[in-house]
């Protein structure tokens, strides 16, 4: 057994770790790995090249960004942002546990790519989320739309995630069976797919209580807020 | 028919504009990086084609830019973000357009939605409209031109201005709009040159194989870890199956194969949701939302990963060797 190409994993912790610039420290760690494996360096060069442009779907959010750009220009976040404004209804946890709801329940039907980082939680999710925010706070910092823009992300994250490995025709289930069938083992996708549910609830839960305890913190930071004042 | 390279062709043709306007106001390093990129989509077809047909040149050509690439990256420092235009005009604009801005939003993940459920039934004499392959992702980039269509009426304002602002959000996005596509061709390096096997020997020959729950935990922990170094539990799933799950839980200890390979797998998303090395996911989104802490998302998600984990691995430890 050949250790030596370990060394890349630890070029990638280290170059991490002290914060360099993450594309030339990925390409050093690839370039480490790929020659102590006794790679000839004309092989690794096409590896690189070869899987860099098989990837190219990974910057397809690109497109969005004209789309995007020209509403924001036209004001798509200082309307979301009123509008959540006069929602009286709708809080932050509701916005943000409904929008967990509906990516998760998409993700089990195998539609991944219907929402994002970039088709909804940019132009839509985050600016009625920092609506919300304003509802709760008087005062909204950069500090507390980081925060709420983070939250954001994540719960599209923990949605997509937990919700795609539900759907039998995706690529985890089909992984999965692949490996068991090469190894003799015949299992129905479903069979798979099913033993997913249980996770997928417990993370709509989760996330759901971790999003109620963040409006819950807002709330009693504009209580304590308001009492000061009133002092 | 429309098949996925005509969006990669798009980005390639955004990517040289950015690159172009860059050049013209004389930022000389970030013109280089997106003009190089864009060529490298440009070119993607060419490469894949002529690596198939048993030339490698195309690819190692390839290869060389993705190195000039990453020598360019910590060149491109993030712009001073620039706002577009300023706060009371697009105040003005909003109060003006109203409701009608969430029209070509919500036109994005409508019409996405639209080409995957219906795609495949949609032809024009005789010949179908979607290509089977990506059809999702052929709808997503159709979806975006038809948002920046209608957004350019709503707005009342030429597309060209549409195409300028995608310039602006992609130059402040930077090298972080790089990062998966790098991480993609990493995961392949370390798949071939045996990362995985090595690791998977490294804890099998660690392990106390007696306990069927110290085996467990292990493979969960391992998952986790693997999932964090790659970027990937797609590839730490085959490494930690075959090295422990396979072997030892399910051959040894009598594992469920089922329960064992699903929960094991979502195991391994939890390491995806504490890792920089998911950049798409964790990355990305910083920069996308002009966070401050390239690290927010992942910091917003600590916390539910470790639940999720520790739900995950109760309910697979009492359900999976019953």
């Amino acid at each position: 057994m050949n250790y030596w190409p370990l060394l890349g994993v630890a070029v990638i912790v280290i170059g991490f770790a002290l914060r360099f610039n993450p594309v030339p420290v990925v390409v050093c760690a690839a370039l480490v790995s790929g020659l102590l494996a006794g790679m000839h360096v004309p092989d690794l060069l096409a590896l690189l090249g070869r899987s860099f442009v098989s990837s190219r779907m990974l910057m397809l959010f690109v497109l969005t960004l004209p789309a995007i750009g020209l509403l924001e220009h036209a004001g798509l976040r200082e309307h979301a942002q009123r509008w959540m404004g006069r929602l009286r209804g709708l809080t932050l946890a509701r916005l943000l546990i409904g929008y967990l709801l509906v990516r998760e329940l998409l993700a089990m039907l195998g539609l991944t790519g219907v929402a994002g980082h970039a088709q909804t939680v940019r132009p839509l999710l985050a600016p009625m989320g920092e609506g919300a925010v304003e509802k709760i706070l008087p005062m909204v910092t950069d500090a507390d739309r980081d925060e709420l823009r983070a939250v954001a992300a994540a719960t599209d994250n923990i949605g997509r995630f937990f919700g795609e490995d539900v759907f039998i025709a995706l690529g985890a289930v089909l992984l999965i069976q692949g490996f068991y069938a090469q190894h003799g083992i015949d299992l129905t996708p479903l069979s798979i797919a099913l033993w997913a549910l249980p996770t997928a609830i417990a993370a709509f839960v989760i996330q759901s209580v971790r999003v109620w305890l963040y409006q819950r913190r807002l709330l009693r930071r504009a209580a304590r807020m308001r009492d000061e004042q009133a002092a | 028919m429309l098949r996925i390279e005509y969006a990669y062709w798009l980005i390639a043709a955004l990517l040289a504009y950015t690159g172009l306007r860059n050049l013209r106001e004389r930022h000389g390093w970030r013109a280089a990086f997106w003009l190089l990129l864009g060529a490298l989509f440009g070119g993607g077809d060419y490469v894949l084609a002529q690596q198939a047909a048993g030339n490698p040149l195309p690819a190692q050509i390839a290869g060389v830019s993705v190195i000039v690439l990453a020598l360019l990256a910590p060149r491109l420092h993030r712009q001073a973000h620039a706002d577009g235009g300023d706060a009371q005009a697009r105040l003005q604009s909003a109060l003006r357009l109203g409701h009608k801005l969430f029209v070509p939003a919500l036109l994005i993940p409508l019409v996405t939605l639209l080409v995957a459920l219906f795609g495949a039934y949609l032809s024009i004499a005789g010949h179908a409209l979607f290509a089977k392959a990506q059809m999702t992702l052929t709808g997503l980039a159709l979806a975006c031109v038809v948002a920046l269509l209608a957004a350019a009426r709503v707005a009342r304002v030429p597309v060209r201005q549409g195409i300028a602002e995608g310039r602006r959000l992609l130059d402040a996005i930077g090298w972080a709009a790089l990062l998966p596509l790098l991480l993609a061709a990493l995961g392949e390096v370390f798949t071939h040159s045996g990362v995985g096997a090595a690791i998977a020997a490294l804890a099998s020959n660690n392990l106390p194989t007696g306990s069927a729950l110290a085996c467990l935990l292990v493979f969960a922990l391992g998952m986790v870890l693997f999932t964090v170094i790659m970027g990937n539990a797609f590839a730490a799933f085959p490494v930690m199956m075959a090295g422990i799950g396979l072997p030892l839980l399910i051959h040894q200890h009598g594992a469920n194969p089922a329960i064992l390979g699903s929960m094991g797998m979502l195991c391994g998303y939890c390491g995806t949701l504490l890792t920089p090395m998911a950049a798409d996911y964790n990355l990305v989104p910083a920069a996308l939302l002009e966070l401050r802490n390239p690290y927010g998302v992942i910091r917003a998600q600590v916390w539910s990963a470790v639940s999720i984990f520790i739900v995950t691995f109760l309910m697979m430890w009492m359900l999976v060797f019953r």
